[in-house]
């Protein structure tokens, strides 16, 4: 049974070696919208380095980069625009939903910002905060190594599993009986001034 | 200092003026607006249009008109400040533009006009400016709910084994 290794020879599987590399050089893509952008900037920063985890090359070309770090909220103008940038990673790419904007909307529950972009793009890890802390941040990272070298294949297989969306169903229900509650409220008031308010973009 | 009666023998007695602390505030017309804002920078020297918004007065209380559209207007020699307010109905809010006068009156319309639904007649390029081209609604107006009409959730869902 004893097979004498030469020095400096180990034996692994090709998926766990693949992803153990992947996992400590990964490329984030930093799509910063509002103030968690400013605590990931100071993950980034000298004092939390993020470089400690080897994911500190911030490249701005979706092309280079397998980690997109949603930081901030999406606005609708603005998802078409984080869709396609998802969508030009190549593979492998994995996705950090930073703060309570990007994980559901925070507080920001109104009709021009996305509630959670798990609604609408694939999410691999959410951190929670307000801004999250760079602690916190830099704790997804980690996650999200282990989580690369625990469920990582060379040619992807895990992902092709994911054929279900992320997140909740786009259109709640309490979604649905607003849209009925707009045509009640066009009833009072000015009765000219009720008619034209424009239609809604998805009605049913 | 503009004077009030002035006004009045010019374009009709039906210029009303109030006051808020310091600040004055005429309510015209819209049929005499662009005569009006034509002599205010050309005689009176207002040379600068500061802010040019509006105001939905539905389910207010006392309201006589559906909207208000208000120009802030400043004479950058004596530091005069103006505001002239304007009513505006539905079904047919138009009023003219005054990008004639004032240049800086271009985006402040086209905000009016994508937030309210108020177009401006004469305008160069009456499009939005905030909200997608593709969203059909005007959201300040108080008849349109704060959570919006289902248009922050039509978009296409990408799993991930589909992309």
């Amino acid at each position: 049974m004893a097979v004498g290794l030469p020095e400096n020879i180990f034996i692994t599987k090709l998926d766990a070696a693949a992803n153990w590399a992947r996992s400590n050089s990964l490329w984030p893509m930093p799509f910063a919208t509002a103030c968690c952008g400013i605590e990931l900037m100071a993950t980034a920063a000298s004092r939390h380095d993020l470089a400690r985890f080897g994911a500190e090359v911030m490249r701005f070309s979706p092309r280079q980069c397998d980690l997109l770090i949603v930081a901030g909220r999406v606005v609708m103008k603005m998802l078409p625009v984080l869709q396609r940038i998802w969508l030009q990673m190549p593979e492998p790419k994995w996705c950090i939903s930073m703060g309570a904007c990007a994980c559901s909307g925070g507080v920001f529950d109104t009709y021009a910002v996305v509630q959670g972009i798990d609604r609408f793009i694939p999410v691999d890890m959410y951190v929670p905060g307000c801004p999250p802390r760079p602690e916190q941040l830099l704790q997804a990272v980690m996650d999200m190594q282990a989580k690369v070298r625990r469920t990582g294949t060379v040619m992807g297989r895990e992902f092709a599993i994911r054929d279900m969306p992320a997140g909740p169903a786009p259109f709640d229900s309490d979604e649905r009986y607003r849209i009925e509650d707009t045509r009640l409220v066009q009833l009072g008031g000015f009765s000219a001034a009720a008619t034209s308010a424009g239609r809604g973009a998805t009605q049913g | 200092m503009v004077c009030l009666t002035e006004l009045q023998q010019k374009f009709g007695s039906q210029i009303v003026e109030s006051h808020f602390r310091d600040n004055r505030r005429i309510d015209v017309p819209a049929s005499t607006l662009l005569p009006l804002l034509t002599s205010l920078k050309t005689d009176y020297g207002f040379s600068m249009l500061v802010d040019l918004t509006a105001v939905d007065w539905l389910e207010y209380d006392g309201a006589t008109d559906r909207f208000s559209v208000i120009y802030l207007l400043l004479n950058m020699d004596s530091g005069e400040r103006l505001a002239v307010r304007v009513p505006v109905n539905l079904p047919e809010a138009v009023l003219p533009s005054v990008y004639g006068l004032w240049r800086g009156a271009d985006w402040m319309e086209r905000e009016v006009w994508d937030m309210f639904g108020i177009s401006f007649s004469g305008h160069p390029d009456l499009r939005r400016i905030l909200m997608p081209e593709e969203f059909d609604a005007f959201p300040l107006r108080k008849d349109y709910p704060l959570k919006g009409r289902g248009e922050r959730h039509n978009f296409p869902v990408i799993t991930r084994s589909g992309s």
